[in-house]
């Protein structure tokens, strides 16, 4: 049994309850024991103290869709290695894609991997399970099994599946068990061999293009398959403005549909792939400011539910090459919460919004008892300076990849100590 | 043929040594020249033909020299173009014919360009599939890098040889309109062209059937049409570009025949530019699809023309950026 912690002189941010007031919390066994909001809590008798000086006190992040290379590309990435960059970033709990070699498609191995992270990660690491089998889009996978195994929810990861009737079994089957489907929404057929943003920038580089509607029109099935259904439906990632219109218009009728979106399309836009610059060629693609600025008001009303660092470790080996000819994706865990705080700092975002898009939504949507800081939850909590000015540097890196669209960013916002199930894994040293 | 002299920062005189040094490393796309540095190239360019038009075809200038042209992708003229220029300047040139041999063996452009650095090139010309390609190669070499065509980016050459080929049957650029008729979506040649006579302040037209229109083509060309007899409409310029056949039978038009018909330049959509309209084609040609034989064989065809001014041009990027090269 660990010593009780008590993190006083903080700054309690839980967008859970919409507190942003002084306190202090009280930690046993793992789970948290006393919120005092205003007030001094007690010390009780052999407990660590920790006198948060006034930083923010806020749930830890819960990463909806991270990649790792374990199991099959460990190279790229491992548990332990991801754990270690979510420490670091502040993230306590990530939802893993089922993209691994194997894929995550049978119950076993579920199990394996919830007992391999115990062993090995520093941070939650909840497996979603492949909607079809081999993410091949053709047949299903087992639902029920795969949820008793604990499989957090149902995707297919980076992949979309294009078969509509197939879609619509699926949503079917997933409601028995209340189980959300994760969607990534992509026309294969309209997405083609683009590999940016369709438009000027497109042309100019000499670049296939990938139009907005490559995700519009699937998720406008996607949406309406989801109020035939019943079932809870999550766009994986959305990108653009028709997408804010589809779902905002979805939620209206509908209120078991959610929208994430990646990091990357919040702060980032199509010109940032400047030169050919590979590590920002990402699927879903770097969008127009105009679609960035849509996205951020989705944020802000509530329309995109969640934030994730959509994670993508890749080796050097098929990043180094061609922008068309490189591999999608960019790491993220470390630099999500400073990457998501620059809408704070450009006062686009207020930061309660922007963390409830880190934690209780996901919480929400996944039906986790952490993300909130309450009486009874999870001690998944971090400590962080809202200010601190740090610049992204390839040596700083933990994981294994060091394909970071953020390399040489500057960036306010680090995370000071990250607590997970009441165990410091994570302290920031100068 | 009178020249426009308007703009000129120099006198071609035949010799190197005569021109400002020029400013650039390496030559990768047409827009990181200034105006200044086109007209000063088309000025090299031109004071390189009578090299070649002469009996003794040498001028050795890179003298000592390595010219590596590394071609990924199968091209006769514009990598013979290339050769011959380096060799008429007494260039030592080795061809280096890579197709996607090295990809299958696993090895990366990145590590192609290592290798071949460790040979000490002085100028590398690439051509690849991918655009972008060269550029990412640039960065990890040594020595001068030129783009011979990478993608459906940029092939800056061709729209140095096409200027100076207008120069010279134009007497000047500048104010001129000039219609890039075909394959817009998917050709590097329309880019660079787009670029170069922009900068020249010519009077850019694109014309294509909408589907090989690229996203916002309307910001770099002038106008931008659909219609041939429209858009011929008094240019001074007709360029054709080659339609790629895989395009064809009903991928993105329905048919050759329908293609011709409509977007094929034969006499009486010509009739439409000016009187003495120079027709030109980056080759190779497609006669009977985008071009009608008579008009590609035909009194104003100048497309020959172009191909002589291929190897000036290249003979002048060479000179001008192998002095940059050396002092790197």
């Amino acid at each position: 049994m660990t010593r009780p912690l008590l993190i006083e002189n903080a700054r309690i941010v839980d967008p859970a309850t919409g507190t942003d007031a002084k306190g202090a919390v009280l930690i046993e066994n793992g789970i948290i024991a006393e919120v005092a909001i205003g007030a001094p809590i007690g010390v009780p008798e052999g407990a660590e103290v920790i006198n948060a000086k006034g930083l923010i006190l806020s749930p830890g992040l819960i990463d909806m869709r991270v990649f790792t290379g374990e199991p099959g590309k460990e190279y790229r990435e491992t548990l332990q290695s991801a754990g270690e960059a979510a420490a670091a970033g502040g993230v306590t709990s990530f939802v893993m894609m089922p993209d691994t070699t194997p894929v995550v498609d049978d119950g076993a191995l579920v199990d394996f991997l919830i007992r391999r992270a115990k062993a090995t990660s520093k941070v939650n690491v909840l497996p979603a399970a492949a909607i079809t089998k081999g993410l091949a889009g053709q047949e299903m996978t087992e639902f029920g099994l795969l949820q008793e195994a604990g499989a957090v929810c149902l995707t297919d990861g980076r992949h979309s599946i294009q078969s509509t009737s197939l879609l619509r079994t699926v949503m079917s089957y997933a409601a028995n068990y209340g189980m959300t489907v994760v969607h990534h929404v992509s026309d294969k057929s309209l997405t083609g061999d683009g590999v940016m943003n369709d438009g000027l920038f497109a042309t100019i580089l000499g670049l296939k293009g990938i139009p907005r509607e490559a995700e519009t029109i699937p998720l406008a099935r996607d949406l309406q398959l989801a109020a035939l259904t019943g079932t809870k439906y999550h766009a994986a990632q959305i990108s653009c403005a028709g997408s804010v219109e589809l779902m905002a218009a979805a939620k209206k009728r509908n209120k078991s549909v959610t929208a994430g979106i990646s990091i990357n399309n919040l702060a980032l836009n199509e010109n940032d792939i400047g030169r050919y610059r590979s590590f920002f060629k990402l699927s879903t693609p770097l969008r127009s400011e105009d679609d960035r600025q849509a996205v951020i008001e989705g944020l802000r009303n509530g329309t995109i539910d969640t934030i994730h660092s959509d994670h993508d470790p890749q080796d050097t080996e098929v990043k180094r090459q061609p922008f068309a000819e490189a591999s999608d994706g960019a790491i993220g865990l470390e630099t999500l919460l400073a990457a998501a705080l620059r809408l704070v700092h450009s006062g686009d975002v207020d930061l309660l919004t922007v963390l409830r898009a880190m934690t209780i939504r996901p919480a929400e949507i996944l039906g986790l008892a952490s993300g909130r800081i309450a009486k009874g939850a999870p001690a998944d909590l971090i400590l962080f300076d809202l200010d601190y000015p740090w610049q992204v540097s390839e040596k700083d890196i933990r994981s294994r990849s060091r394909n970071t669209s953020f390399e040489g960013a500057r960036l306010a916002g680090k995370v000071m100590r990250t607590i997970v199930g009441g165990v410091t894994v994570h302290t920031h040293e100068d | 043929m009178a020249q426009d002299r308007a703009s000129k920062t120099s006198t071609p005189v035949g010799s190197s040594g005569d021109f400002p040094p020029f400013n650039q490393r390496h030559l990768l796309s047409i827009a990181d020249l200034k105006q200044h540095e086109i007209v000063d190239l088309l000025d090299r360019a031109e004071a390189m033909v009578p090299v070649s038009r002469q009996e003794r075809k040498s001028h050795p200038t890179l003298s000592g020299k390595t010219q590596i042209n590394l071609f990924f992708e199968p091209s006769t003229r514009t990598q013979g173009s290339f050769e011959i220029a380096g060799k008429r300047l007494g260039a030592l040139v080795m061809n280096m014919s890579v197709k996607s041999s090295s990809v299958s063996k696993g090895e990366t452009l990145v590590d192609t360009a290592a290798t071949l650095n460790a040979m000490r090139p002085d100028v590398i010309v690439v051509r690849h599939s991918a655009a972008g390609a060269v550029e990412l190669l640039s960065q990890k070499v040594g020595c001068a890098v030129i783009n011979a065509g990478d993608g459906a980016h940029e092939h800056p050459t061709q729209a140095l040889l096409d200027a100076l080929t207008i120069r010279n049957h134009k007497g000047r650029i500048s104010g001129l309109t000039v219609a890039i008729c075909g394959d817009i979506a998917n050709s590097r040649v329309v880019r660079s062209n787009l670029l170069l006579l922009g900068a020249l302040n010519v009077r850019t037209r694109v014309i294509a059937p909408r589907n090989l229109l690229p996203s916002g083509i309307e910001h770099l060309a002038t106008e931008v049409f659909t219609d041939m007899r429209e858009g011929l409409k008094d240019v001074d310029v007709v360029m054709m570009l080659r339609l790629q056949h895989e395009r064809a039978n009903g991928r993105m038009i329905p048919s050759v025949r329908e293609y011709y018909r409509f977007y094929g330049l034969d006499a009486e959509k010509l009739a439409f530019a000016k009187p003495d309209a120079i027709v030109m084609h980056p080759g190779p040609m497609n006669r009977g699809v985008e071009i009608d034989p008579a008009i590609a064989d035909g009194p104003a065809s100048v497309i020959t023309d172009q191909v002589e001014m291929g190897v000036a041009v290249r003979m002048a990027v060479l000179d001008a950026l192998l002095p940059a090269g050396d002092s790197a």
